[in-house]
């Protein structure tokens, strides 16, 4: 995984797909966002071609990129008044279902993403799909071209809600039987909807609406001024003469 | 003659041989597979979203309880994503110890597999031997962290604290006396790393003995040899990797093929089986901990002759040591913003795999430069082998798919994280 074959990979993906792809190589790890409707192309060519050679399906999963980049506290401006830098945040485990954010809606909320590797050349390639619509977040199936992609894209549809056009058989798999709602979705509550107990009166396990209050211990926030330049000045140097 | 009907069985998921939790649903024609719909998910504790809600640190300890036979190998993925974005590397002791835990590790973890899947297959007398070795490098996980199983030792930019110079020993009581005692306490008088040479001198022999049990024993071979044959091609499919994918000759080990840590300066053969049968892996596997001893001892030997730092002296990212916190007023504002905030992780995505025992574990992290993880995802090796159960088991008969999830090694904590 050297320098050159990462840029090498990138280079080539471009000159085989062209504009299809979207191609960023950033440590050595190449990235490539292509549109729903391109991947099943794209996929089998990837696995097929011997430039590529993309044999094997690493791993495929789900985001939400609802709140990317949100925080909860300040840390751009300094009050005057007193040292409350909290900032009204919806990050999460801070709500419980009814106050869930509905945000506004951002364009394309939901993406798959996609680890391959080929055994051959020894190289990694990842793939995002973005998913057009939010309310019904769609991508391509790949269970013809990596039958591997089976579980993963169940995970991904049982905790996002993101539908594989073409799944055999689409069913959730790691939530409860019976389960509502797609629960690694940012605006599902941390603390969940529904607790289980056993119900001596009524002598069965019975389900009740959740009876903790969300709460976080540390709030959300980002930095990125000083602190890391600071650090690689400090690591490069002994911090304790600066 | 009476007609026999095809009829559903459920297998599981308390069943001694589902390893922990797995539900299987099969279609029989008699003693023949028709389909088999292995459920997950039962010990599903949403650790990606937990990890979400917290300081980056926080998660280590989830690390540990996916895979909870392999821990600090998973610590590994999650703590080298980390330093990927955050672009630190930890120093080179620290790299050795890590190098030298996951092959602990890996040998703890093929213990426990072939113990298991001999008692799955009928020999009970295999579990009790490995389980003695496994005893062992426990005492050493606990000498390093604290805790026998969920050590939380691995850190961003190092490792927790440097290895012990004194190993504990055991104290007389009715469970541990007379010469017994003795002889525990025989090789723990010294530092753990000369623990640790005792252990790696002795410990090829241990593998004599289960292979003395296993390898030409009749009905071992009669459970395994031809049983579950997966072909190379087949596993590439299925995205296998790890033994399942060498146990059918495809050369692919991420520790010589994108070597992490120091496994590059570690001289170790990758053994590779044949048939691509479960008595394949098997072999494979008793391999990999001979290996894995080598590893040990050369790591034992670079760290006895290498004294230094173990943590990155960054103490935006690591703590300052409890003596600097006391007497610095710096040292202690670090400390202190270390432990209410945490550190912000720079934006960006990376994914990161070690070759954990049982295949690739990866972890896909993506921060937006917040002081908690905006995505983790962890690719665990047991959920892509499982979910090619179907396919292979498909005409075998019933026992040979309790030889079969013993082969994939599997456990729930990961598939089901």
């Amino acid at each position: 995984m050297s320098d050159t074959s990462a840029t090498s990979l990138a280079e080539q993906l471009a000159a085989r797909f062209g504009d299809t792809l979207s191609i960023s190589t950033v440590r050595n790890e190449t990235t490539a966002e292509l549109a729903a409707a391109d991947l099943l192309a794209v996929a089998s060519a990837l696995r097929d071609e011997p430039a590529f050679a993309f044999s094997e399906l690493i791993d495929l999963c789900g985001i939400d990129y609802l709140g990317y980049g949100q925080v909860e506290w300040d840390t751009e401006t300094v009050s005057g008044t007193g040292f409350s830098r909290g900032v009204e945040g919806q990050a999460l485990g801070r709500f419980n279902w009814a106050e869930r954010p509905r945000g506004g809606n951002l364009p394309r909320r939901f993406a798959a993403v996609i680890q391959l590797l080929s055994i051959t050349h020894n190289r990694r390639l990842r793939l995002r799909v973005f998913c057009e619509d939010d309310s019904l977040p769609l991508v391509p199936s790949l269970t013809l071209v990596w039958p591997g992609s089976n579980w993963f894209e169940r995970e991904a549809f049982d905790l996002y809600g993101i539908i594989f056009d073409g799944h055999p058989d689409l069913r959730r798999i790691l939530t409860d039987y019976g389960f509502v709602g797609h629960p690694f979705r940012k605006d599902f509550p941390l603390i969940g909807n529904v607790e289980v107990r056993y119900d001596p009166v009524q002598k069965r396990v019975i389900y009740e609406p959740v009876s903790i209050e969300p709460r976080v211990l540390v709030p959300r926030t980002i930095r990125d001024d000083a602190d890391l330049m600071q650090a690689e000045a400090e690591a490069a140097d002994d911090w304790q003469r600066n | 003659m009476q007609e026999i009907r095809n009829y559903t069985m459920n297998f599981g998921p308390q069943h001694p041989a589902a390893h922990g939790v797995l539900r299987l649903i099969m279609e029989m024609d008699g003693e023949t597979i028709i389909r088999a719909d292995p459920h997950v998910g039962l010990l599903h504790r949403g650790t990606e979203k937990l990890a979400e809600s917290k300081p980056f640190n926080q998660s280590i300890g989830y690390m540990d309880r996916l895979d909870y036979v392999s821990m600090m190998c998973n610590e590994h993925a999650y703590v080298r994503a980390i330093e990927t974005l955050l672009g630190i590397e930890a120093p080179e002791r620290a790299q050795y110890i890590r190098t030298m835990f996951d092959e602990i590790t890996r040998i703890l973890n093929h213990l426990m597999w072939i113990g298991s899947n001999a008692l799955d297959l009928g020999a009970m007398a295999v579990f009790l031997y490995a389980f003695r070795e496994r005893e062992e490098l426990m005492d050493v996980y606990e000498a390093v962290s604290g805790a026998r199983m969920h050590a939380t030792y691995y850190r961003p930019g190092g490792v927790y604290r440097d290895l012990p110079a004194q190993m504990s020993q055991y104290r007389e009581s009715p469970w541990h006396k007379g010469k017994d005692l003795k002889r525990i306490n025989s090789w723990r008088e010294g530092s753990m790393l000369d623990y640790l040479d005792a252990f790696t001198a002795d410990f090829p022999t241990k593998v004599d003995e289960y292979e003395e049990l296993l390898t030409t024993n009749r009905i071992w071979k009669q459970r395994t040899v031809g049983i579950g044959v997966i072909s190379p091609e087949l596993a590439q499919q299925w995205g296998m990797t790890g033994v399942m994918l060498r146990g059918s000759g495809v050369e692919w080990d991420l520790r010589k093929k994108q070597p992490y840590a120091k496994y590059a300066e570690m001289d170790f053969d990758i053994p590779v089986g044949v048939g691509g049968d479960c008595y394949d892996r098997y072999l494979c596997r008793v391999e990999e901990m001979r290996q894995s001893n080598r590893i040990i001892r050369q790591c034992v030997q670079w760290l006895r002759a290498n004294p230094g730092p173990v943590m990155v002296k960054n103490f935006k990212v690591a703590p300052p040591s409890r003596v600097e916190m006391k007497e610095d007023m710096e040292a202690m504002i670090h400390h202190f913003k270390l432990f209410t905030e945490g550190y912000c992780v720079p934006a960006g995505e990376t994914y990161s795999a070690v070759e954990a025992p049982k295949g690739e574990f990866g972890c896909y992290l993506v921060s937006d430069g917040a002081n908690k993880p905006f995505r983790v995802h962890l690719r665990a090796p047991g959920f892509a082998h499982l979910s090619s159960m179907d396919t292979i088991v498909r005409g075998h008969m019933l026992a040979d798919v309790v030889a079969m999830i013993g082969t994939y090694d599997l456990v729930f904590g990961e598939v089901d994280r």
